[in-house]
C-alpha cells in the first residue's frame, strides 16, 4: 500500500474549549529537526487535565519525537522550535528552567531502565538530590509511589535488593513510581509496555488507568488496543504530521480521515 | 611448493614463534624472581641503602614508591575524571574536541624522559621546587593522565544512554546524572584503568630521575609531620623510588653487592607490579558482578 | 502566584550544579591541553636556544658526528654534531621493530585465528605481563643477559645497537602484538568464511584475507612500536655503551638521543651551550614523536578509504 498517497496537511485536530476545559499541556506550531531533516510539522495539541492521551502511529511518525519534545529531553539532539505552553510559560524558551520544568513533566522510557541501585534508593534518589532527607518522609515517598506503580505488595520485603533483579515489567512499574515519586503534573510515556510481556503490560496499564486521577497523562503506543482501551483522547500521527486528534471511541469507531481509518484497521503500519 | 605443505609449515611457524613469545615472557619471570627472591628478606626490606659498603636495603625507596604513587594518583585522578567526563559527556563534535584529543594523544606517546625533562624545567628549577616528590608527582601526573583520561572516557561510554535519560528525565542536573549515576556503574572500568596506570607509575623511572631526583634522604618513620623535612610525608624532599634505585645502581653503582641490590629490587618491583596487574583483574571482574549482580 | 511556574522560571540548584560541573571539566581538559602546549614551547624554547643564542648551525647538528658542545669549533660555533645520537636511535628502533614484526604478528594471528578461549586468555595475559615489566628492569635483565650473550656469540664488548635492539625488541613486542590483534579481529569473520569456503588453506586465507584487510591496523600498530623503541631511554642506555661516537657496527659502545640525554642533563649547567644542546636533542625526541603521531593519523585516514 503506498502510504504516501494521503494529503498530510488535510488533518482534524480536537479543539477545547479553555473556558471550560482544563488544560495540563499545549503545544503550538511545533517543528522538530534532526540536523537538517524536518522530523515533525506543526504540532499544535492541547491536553486535557487528568486524562490519558494515546499518541499513535506506524514507527518514524514523529510520535515519539514529539513526546520527547515536551519535556525537552530533545535538548541537544533535536532543535525544537514551536511553543509549548504549561501553566501559562512557553516552557520551549531558553530562560526556563529544564531542570525543574522536567520535575512537573516525569518521563517514562521504551525500555525500563531503572538505575543500578536498591529498588528503595531507586526511588529516593531523585528525591533527596530535591532536598528531602528525613527518614520518615522519604519511606513514606517510596511507600505511596510504589503502591500507586502498583508494585508495592510484590517488593515491601526487597526494598533492598537491587532493581536489576527484578523481571522487565516490575522494573518498568519501579521506573513509574520513580518518575511519580517527584510528584509530577504530567507523565509523559514513551511505548511504556513495548518491551514487556502481556501480563506485564495489563499491569502497566492498570497502574495508568489508577494514576489518571491524579496525573495527566501522554503516551506513546504501537499498540492500538492500547490506545483504546486506556486512553480518552488520541493523537494519530503519520510521516511527521499530526493526522487526526479527537476523542479515543471516535478514531477507532469513526475516523475522520482516511490515513487514520486505513492505520486503525490495520492496512498498515 | 603445494598449498598444503606450505599451511602445514606456516601453521607450525605461527605455533613456534608463538610458543617463543611465551617462553621469552617465562624465561623473564623466571629470571628475576629466581635472581631476585632470594635477596628479599624482611631486613632488606627495612633498612636503609648504603652506597659504599653491602648489606644496604630498600626501606626509603620501597616507602618512597608508595608515597609517590599515592601522590601522584591524588593529582591525576581528579584531572583525569574532569577531562574524561568532558571528553565522553560534554564535548561538542567539532574541529575543536579533535585538536584536544590529539594532544592527549599526543601526550600518551611522548617519551617519559621528556615528559620527566620538562617537568625538571618547570617544576624543579623555574618553580624552584628542587628535586623533590612533589615535582616527581607531577611529572608522572604529566605521564599518567591521558592513559587515566582515556579510561574514564571509555568506561563512562560504555554506560548505556539509558541511564542519562533517566536522570535527566527526573530533573536532575547533566552534572549531577554524571557523578552519582554514570560514573558509580563506570567504576569498575575505571579502578581497573587505574590501577594498571598505577603499576605503570610505579615502574617508572625516567621521568624521576630529574624530577624526584636520584637520592634518598634520610627519613624519620616515627615523625608524622608533613611539614617536617625529615617527616616519610614531606613532599619536597629528594625521594629515590625503586626504580630508579636499580638505575642507579646499575649505572653508577659502587657497592659491592650492586648485583645482589639490584636484583633484589627488580623482584620486589615486578612482585608489586603483578599484584597491581592481577588486582586490576580481580577487582575489576568483582565490582562488576557486585553492581549487576541480583543480590547485593 | 503559582509557586510552581516560580520555580521553572528561576535558577535552582541543578542550575549552579550544572555550571559548576561544566567548568570543572572544562578546566581539568583545559590543563591537559596547556601542558601539552607548555611541553612544546618549553622544549623547542631551549632547543633553539643552541641555534639561535650559541649560534650552532642546523646542518652541523643534524649531519655531522662530532659531539663536543663545549667546545668551538674551527668556525667558532660549537661542536653539536648529533648526528651519532640520531642514528644510534634509529637503528636501535628499525632493528627491534624488525626482530618484533614477525614475532608479533605470528602471536597475533594464533591468537585471533587459531587459539582456543584459554589460549587466548593466556596469550592476553602474556603481553599484559610484558607491558607490565618496567623498563629499568629490561635494562638491568640486559646488563645481565643480553649484554654478555652479545659478547659470548657476536664479539665486542656486548654493550651496542645490536644489544639496544634486542632489549627493545621485548619491549615493544607487546605493543605491537596488542594493538594487531585489535586490528585482526576486527576483519569481519565472513572474509576468512568466505575465502575458506572457496577452497584455500588457512594460511592462504591469513596471508591473502585477513592480513591485507588488516594491513593499515598492521601499521600503525608498527608505528606505535617504532615511537614506544625510539623514546625509551633508561632500558637502553644501560646497555647502549654511550659513547657519543659515530657507530661503526652494531656490537660498538653507541648513544641514542634518550640516553646522551638522561646522562647528560645531570651534568650540565641550566642555560649553557652543553645544556642547551641536550635541549636540542629532547627536541628532536618531541618532534620525532609527533612524526609518529602524524604518521598513525595519516595511515589511518589512508586505509578508511
Amino acid at each position: 500500500m503506498d502510504v504516501g498517497k494521503y494529503d498530510l496537511n488535510d488533518t482534524e485536530i480536537l479543539q477545547f474549549d479553555p473556558q471550560q476545559t482544563e488544560l495540563a499541556l499545549t503545544t503550538k506550531d511545533l517543528q522538530v529537526y534532526y540536523g537538517k531533516n524536518h522530523a515533525f510539522y506543526d504540532g499544535s495539541l492541547q491536553f486535557e487535565r487528568y486524562k490519558i492521551t494515546s499518541l499513535i502511529g506506524a514507527s518514524g511518525s514523529g510520535k515519539s519525537t514529539f513526546l520527547r519534545s515536551l519535556n525537552r529531553m530533545n535538548d541537544g539532539v533535536a532543535r525544537v522550535t514551536g511553543q509549548i505552553w504549561y501553566r501559562g510559560l512557553d516552557v520551549n524558551s531558553p530562560q526556563i528552567n529544564v531542570y525543574q520544568m522536567r520535575k512537573q513533566i516525569g518521563m517514562v522510557f521504551q525500555r525500563p531502565n531503572p538505575f543500578s541501585k536498591s529498588i528503595r534508593d531507586n526511588i529516593t534518589f531523585a528525591v533527596r538530590e530535591n532536598g528531602i532527607k528525613e527518614q520518615k518522609k522519604l519511606d513514606e515517598i517510596v511507600e505511596t509511589s510504589l503502591k500507586q506503580a502498583a508494585l508495592w505488595d510484590e517488593v515491601k520485603d526487597d526494598l533492598n535488593k537491587s532493581a536489576l533483579s527484578l523481571s522487565g515489567g516490575q522494573q518498568q512499574r519501579l521506573c513509574i513510581a520513580r518518575a511519580i515519586a517527584m510528584q509530577p503534573d504530567i507523565l509523559l510515556m514513551d511505548e511504556p509496555a513495548s518491551a514487556l510481556d502481556p501480563i506485564s503490560t495489563l499491569k502497566v496499564e492498570e497502574t495508568m488507568m489508577e494514576l489518571k486521577k491524579n496525573y495527566t497523562i501522554i503516551i506513546v503506543t504501537h499498540n492500538m488496543q492500547q490506545a483504546s482501551r486506556v486512553s480518552d483522547y488520541t493523537a494519530f500521527f503519520h510521516l511527521g504530521h499530526v493526522i487526526e486528534y479527537a476523542q479515543t471511541k471516535n478514531i477507532f469507531t469513526f475516523p475522520q480521515k482516511r490515513a487514520t481509518d486505513d492505520y486503525v484497521s490495520g492496512n498498515f503500519g | 611448493m603445494n598449498p598444503k605443505t606450505m599451511n602445514k609449515l606456516a601453521l607450525t611457524t605461527i605455533k613456534v614463534i608463538t610458543g617463543l613469545v611465551v617462553v621469552i615472557l617465562a624465561f623473564l619471570l623466571g629470571r628475576i624472581l629466581l635472581q631476585g627472591v632470594p635477596h628479599i628478606s624482611w631486613r632488606f626490606l627495612t633498612t636503609a641503602s648504603q652506597e659504599f659498603v653491602a648489606g644496604g636495603g630498600i626501606a626509603y625507596q620501597l616507602f618512597n614508591s608508595f608515597y609517590l604513587l599515592v601522590l601522584t594518583l591524588l593529582l591525576s585522578l581528579p584531572i583525569s575524571l574532569g577531562a574524561g567526563i568532558f571528553l565522553a559527556e560534554y564535548a561538542p563534535k567539532n574541529w575543536l574536541t579533535e585538536v584536544i584529543r590529539m594532544a592527549i594523544e599526543i601526550l600518551s606517546s611522548l617519551p617519559s624522559v621528556v615528559v620527566g625533562l620538562f617537568g625538571f624545567l618547570l617544576f624543579v628549577v623555574q618553580f624552584k621546587l628542587g628535586f623533590s616528590l612533589i615535582a616527581g608527582a607531577i611529572a608522572l601526573t604529566f605521564f599518567n593522565l591521558p592513559l587515566l583520561t582515556r579510561n574514564v572516557e571509555e568506561s563512562l561510554k560504555s554506560v548505556s544512554n539509558l541511564q542519562r535519560e533517566a536522570g535527566l528525565a527526573l530533573g536532575l542536573s547533566k552534572w549531577t546524572t554524571v557523578l552519582k549515576v554514570i560514573i558509580p556503574e563506570a567504576v569498575p572500568g575505571i579502578v581497573t584503568g587505574v590501577v594498571l596506570g598505577a603499576g605503570r607509575v610505579f615502574g617508572e623511572a625516567a621521568a624521576l630521575i630529574y624530577t624526584a631526583g636520584q637520592s634518598a634522604s634520610v627519613i624519620d618513620f616515627t615523625n608524622w609531620n608533613p611539614f617536617d623535612a625529615a617527616s616519610p610525608l614531606n613532599w619536597s624532599r629528594p625521594a629515590e623510588t625503586l626504580a630508579v634505585h636499580i638505575w642507579k645502581i646499575n649505572s653508577e653503582g659502587i657497592m659491592p653487592d650492586a648485583a645482589a641490590v639490584s636484583a633484589g629490587t627488580s623482584a620486589v618491583l615486578i612482585i608489586v607490579v603483578l599484584l597491581f596487574n592481577l588486582s586490576a583483574r580481580y577487582l575489576g571482574n568483582r565490582l562488576h558482578r557486585k553492581l549487576t549482580s541480583a543480590d547485593k | 502566584m503559582d509557586p510552581i511556574k516560580t520555580k521553572i522560571q528561576t535558577r535552582s540548584k541543578e542550575t549552579r550544579q550544572e555550571i559548576w560541573g561544566q567548568l570543572l571539566s572544562y578546566a581539568a581538559i583545559i590543563l591537559i591541553v596547556a601542558v601539552v602546549c607548555s611541553i612544546f614551547m618549553f622544549v623547542a624554547s631551549k632547543g633553539l636556544a643552541t641555534f639561535t643564542k650559541d649560534h650552532a648551525s642546523l646542518r652541523d647538528f643534524l649531519f655531522t658526528t662530532d659531539w663536543s658542545p663545549t667546545t668551538m669549533g674551527k668556525d667558532g660555533r660549537p661542536l653539536v654534531g648529533a648526528l651519532p645520537m640520531i642514528a644510534g636511535s634509529f637503528g636501535v628502533t628499525v632493528l627491534a621493530v624488525i626482530f618484533a614484526t614477525p614475532f608479533a604478528l605470528g602471536t597475533a594471528l594464533y591468537m585471533t585465528q587459531l587459539a582456543g578461549k584459554h589460549g587466548q586468555k593466556l596469550l592476553q595475559s602474556v603481553t599484559e605481563l610484558l607491558v607490565g615489566i618496567p623498563s629499568v628492569v629490561y635494562g638491568f635483565i640486559g646488563l645481565n643477559v643480553v649484554v654478555p650473550f652479545v659478547r659470548e656469540h657476536f664479539g665486542g664488548s656486548g654493550y651496542g645497537i645490536l644489544s639496544g635492539a634486542f632489549v627493545l625488541f621485548v619491549m615493544v613486542l607487546p605493543t605491537i602484538t596488542s594493538l594487531t590483534v585489535d586490528s585482526l579481529r576486527a576483519v569481519p569473520s565472513h572474509y576468512q568464511a568466505a575465502s575458506l569456503a572457496l577452497g584455500a588453506t588457512e594460511w592462504q586465507t591469513m596471508y591473502k584475507v585477513t592480513l591485507r584487510a588488516a594491513l593499515p591496523g598492521i601499521l600503525t600498530a608498527i608505528v606505535f612500536g617504532m615511537a614506544r623503541a625510539f623514546g625509551e631511554a633508561l632500558a637502553v642506555q644501560m646497555v647502549i655503551g654511550n659513547a657519543t661516537l659515530m657507530p661503526h657496527g652494531l656490537l660498538t659502545a653507541s648513544s641514542t638521543l634518550t640516553s646522551v640525554l638522561t646522562m647528560g642533563i645531570g651534568n650540565t649547567v641550566m642555560g649553557t651551550v652543553g645544556n642547551n644542546a641536550l635541549w636540542s636533542l629532547a627536541l628532536v625526541l618531541l618532534l620525532m614523536s609527533l612524526l609518529f603521531n602524524l604518521v598513525v593519523k595519516w595511515i589511518g585516514r589512508k586505509g578508511r578509504i
